[in-house]
């Protein structure tokens, strides 16, 4: 059963990458990124309880951290519509 | 009895996890325009990953695991709605026309 949603999960972030690539504008690639993010997550939690070695959840935590430093970098593409100021050095 | 209830119980939430997370990546990929695309990875995002961790939870052997997953319910449950309610509001301020069936009826 783990197996299976290990699968489910794989599957998403397949679909998800597909969207990334296709995706028409940055902001499709941007959520289908942070959609993968999540799902990573989620996939190390799978494993660990596939493996039987809970040490695996520190590294899932690690990854929720990841994800959300990821949503700030977000946060500020939303206030600057750019990642690096253009006059150089950060605004 | 209770553990057999347990067990039932945490298999129905995840596979039902991983079925939610399937349904918003195939509407991730099929949807026509980014904001419809946006209400499919909702989806994905937090009932997906929410049933998942609590069917995780129900399976867990010690309460650290447990404290552990509830950790990363909560780092996700405030992330992902954000990012996606930031993204949103990006793609509108940049100009990104909503979708419409209608062209006539697309209102700027």
């Amino acid at each position: 059963m783990f197996a299976a949603a290990a699968i489910g999960i794989i599957v998403t972030m397949t679909f998800a990458l597909l969207r990334a690539l296709l995706g028409p504008t940055t902001f499709d690639r941007i959520l289908a990124a942070n959609m993968v993010g999540t799902k990573t997550t989620l996939l190390i939690a799978v494993l660990g309880f596939l493996a039987d070695r809970p040490e695996f959840l520190d590294i899932a935590l690690i990854y929720a951290l990841m994800n959300f430093i990821a949503v700030i970098a977000v946060m500020r593409y939303t206030q600057y519509g750019e990642f690096v100021s253009s006059q150089g050095g950060t605004k | 009895m209770i553990d057999t209830i347990l067990d039932v119980l945490s298999w129905v939430l995840i596979l039902g996890g991983a079925g939610f997370s399937v349904v918003g990546a195939i509407g991730l990929l099929r949807f026509p325009d980014f904001y419809t695309r946006l209400h499919a990875a909702g989806i994905t995002d937090t009932l997906g990953a929410w049933m998942l961790l609590v069917g995780f939870m129900l399976q867990a052997e010690s309460w650290q695991v447990v404290v552990k997953l509830i950790f990363i319910v909560i780092f996700l449950f405030f992330t992902s709605p954000t990012a996606t309610h930031a993204l949103a509001r990006a793609a509108l301020a940049s100009g990104l026309k909503p979708w419409a069936r209608d062209k006539e009826k697309q209102t700027p």
